[in-house]
């Protein structure tokens, strides 16, 4: 299969008619969603437009008051959010979660799925847990070398820069080796040098064969590495398209890139 | 004053059978608070259910004192999930809700009338631990060095105690530094992240709670075998809370935390009330114009309180934690 957006449709996650309300408002009214496989798609819209709660809906975070969704074939409506990471969707937060009392290498190695050492039966037994424990060692620091924290490994996640933080929560999450990775916001409060370099990873993460939905407010960065775009405003999808078609929607533009972005086109 | 007197008396009561029953529930507190970040305010709950579990098997069904001890463990982990159920999916808070009000409630329950044929009421049971004793292998006699001395009894009950301290810490210790003890730790700094990363949190607080709980437990199956005996007023909540105050003087995360505080507590508990007799009766300082000497046992908790105070204040990480760890709040 290939990696551009006019490849057969072969959606990962289908999203079907999917409400959350808070007390009178509608923050999420989604009636049709679907995103393909090996494609990066972007999340926009304005502030309030409902992307972080569509994504806390998604991902077991939050409870939807209707509708289902299906994440690789299965219906996952309602799960808890433990059972949809191992199912393979993974998510990171706006608001970053590093486990700041842990050190960084600690952080990557919490993300590993499956470990036996994790039961509480085999744990005592470091024999039983020792080999697996390094493998896994061995995969958060390749991780964390592509992020440039190797030097931080042995540093409490605390001393971090926020900036940094971001990178950790992704490199953790990409621990879990996910089918589907779902950013909220990675490149807020990174610098400009190292957007670059996620940008670049985030393509590798599609290119490696799993898919990718992010949400951004960067267009550069939307435009440069996204197969698909999707716009939310008010709860609900307004445009979903390619980059090109996306930004030229006028309901797009009325409601969140204004008049002189698509002048500028 | 006998400043002698009164440091063997302090020293006596950190080695003794109190430290030893305060750092085992302070070493079960320390899993679910210290390292889970569990509020568990009813521990002295979790004793009672160990120690009322054990006496009842002896005393009602006639249970071999080994096998009761084992009903007493498995009624404190029932007590766990009793409470953990309903509450571990809720904010933190509720679980100390629902613990300090269990551990009221069951000191009432077992102190009722209603109950009394089978826990003795307020009268209690007694006689239930004597298989335990009759296996004393200590010969009759005093042992220790100097004016710390404890005769073959209180020796063989300390003794026991001190070991099971170790062996629950060497668990403790084996857990805390596996993966296991990985995921019970970012669960402590904040659970959601923990989820996303496909870790069932509500299981990993429940097996915490449980195994602090249980740990409890043995410290009150301890605590009714020292006294011979068991009623009601043996499970203040007073407990609780010096259990925790062990484990903050201590240090908590720290496997040696909740010991080192034990012991630092009881030294410091008796170590004052020898200092108060003294200074009462040699009018120290004045202080037998402030204390008359029926209010020492009360007076000695305000010194106690007092030092306490002063090291959250200068030392808030206890004597073995990280202060990087307790300081982690202020960013
Ligand atoms: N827990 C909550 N309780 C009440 N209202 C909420 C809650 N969470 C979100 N909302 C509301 O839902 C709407 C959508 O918020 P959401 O955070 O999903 O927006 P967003 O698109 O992620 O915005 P941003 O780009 O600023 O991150 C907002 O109006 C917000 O006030
Ligand atoms: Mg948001």
């Amino acid at each position: 299969m290939s990696n551009s957006s006019d490849a057969v449709p072969d959606p990962i996650l289908v999203v079907e008619s999917v409400v959350r309300r808070f007390d009178g408002l509608v923050a999420v009214s989604v009636d049709h969603l679907a995103v393909h496989r090996h494609t990066i798609t972007a999340l926009i819209g304005p502030n309030g437009a409902g992307k972080t709660t569509l994504f806390n809906v998604l991902t077991g975070f939050d409870r939807a008051d209707a509708g289902s969704w299906k994440f690789d074939g299965v219906d996952v409506s309602g799960w808890p959010a433990y059972r949809l990471a191992r199912q393979g969707m993974v998510r990171t937060f706006q608001l970053t979660k590093a486990l700041a009392g842990l050190t960084v290498l600690d952080n990557m190695l919490l993300g590993a799925s499956g470990q036996s050492g994790e039961r509480i039966v085999v744990a005592p037994f470091r024999f039983r847990w020792r080999a697996e424990e390094r493998a896994t060692h061995e995969r958060a620091l390749a991780l964390l070398d592509d992020f440039g924290l190797s030097a931080r490994q042995r540093d409490l996640a605390a001393t971090l820069s926020g900036g940094q933080r971001k990178l950790l929560e992704m490199a953790r999450a990409l621990m879990v080796e996910p089918k589907l990775v779902m950013l909220d916001e990675p490149m807020a409060g990174v610098n400009p040098a190292l957007v670059q370099s996620l940008l670049h990873h985030v393509q590798r993460l599609r290119d490696e064969g799993r898919t990718v939905v992010f949400v951004e407010h960067d267009m550069d960065v939307v435009m440069s590495i996204s197969d698909r775009v999707v716009c939310m405003a008010e709860g609900r999808v307004i445009a979903d398209g390619t980059p090109e078609e996306v930004v030229d929607n006028q309901a797009v533009v009325d409601a969140y890139l204004g008049q002189r972005h698509a002048r500028a086109r | 004053m006998n400043w002698t007197g009164i440091l063997s008396d302090g020293v006596r009561a950190g080695l003794g059978i109190n430290a030893a029953i305060y750092a085992l529930a302070a070493v079960g507190l320390n899993v679910q608070f210290g390292y889970a970040g569990l509020w568990n305010f009813g521990q002295a709950g979790f004793l009672l259910v160990g120690g009322y579990g054990t006496a009842i098997a002896v005393s009602s069904w006639g249970l071999w004192l080994p096998w009761a001890v084992l009903v007493g463990i498995a009624a404190s982990i029932l007590l766990g999930l009793l409470l953990g159920v309903p509450t571990l999916r809720l904010r933190g808070d509720y679980l100390a809700i629902v613990t300090i009000a269990a551990a009221e409630i069951l000191r009432i329950v077992v102190n009722s009338t209603k109950v009394q044929s089978v826990t003795g009421g307020p009268q209690g049971i007694g006689g239930f631990a004597n298989w335990f004793f009759d296996h004393n292998p200590i010969a009759r006699g005093r042992y220790g060095f100097g004016t710390i001395t404890y005769d073959q009894r209180q020796l063989w009950v300390t003794l026991v105690t001190w070991v099971l301290v170790a062996l629950a810490s060497v668990l403790v210790a084996l857990l805390v530094h596996s993966p296991w003890g990985r995921v019970v730790r970012a669960i402590r700094e904040d659970e959601d992240a923990v989820r996303s990363l496909g870790k069932n949190v509500y299981s990993y607080k429940m097996q915490a709670l449980l195994l602090g709980g249980a740990i409890g437990g043995v410290a009150g199956i301890m605590l009714v075998f020292d006294q011979q005996f068991i009623q009601p007023d043996l499970f203040q909540s007073a407990i609780t809370f010096y259990a925790f105050a062990a484990l903050i003087l201590g240090g908590t995360a720290r496997i040696l935390g909740p010991i080192l505080g034990a012991i630092a507590f009881w030294f410091l508990v008796e170590g004052a009330d020898s200092f108060l007799g003294n200074a009462v009766d040699h009018n120290f300082l004045g202080v037998g114009h402030l204390v008359d000497p029926t209010q020492i046992g009360t007076f000695r908790f305000v010194l106690v309180g007092l030092v306490i105070m002063l090291l959250v204040i200068f030392r808030p990480q206890g004597f073995l934690g990280s202060r990087q760890e307790v300081m982690l709040g202020e960013q």
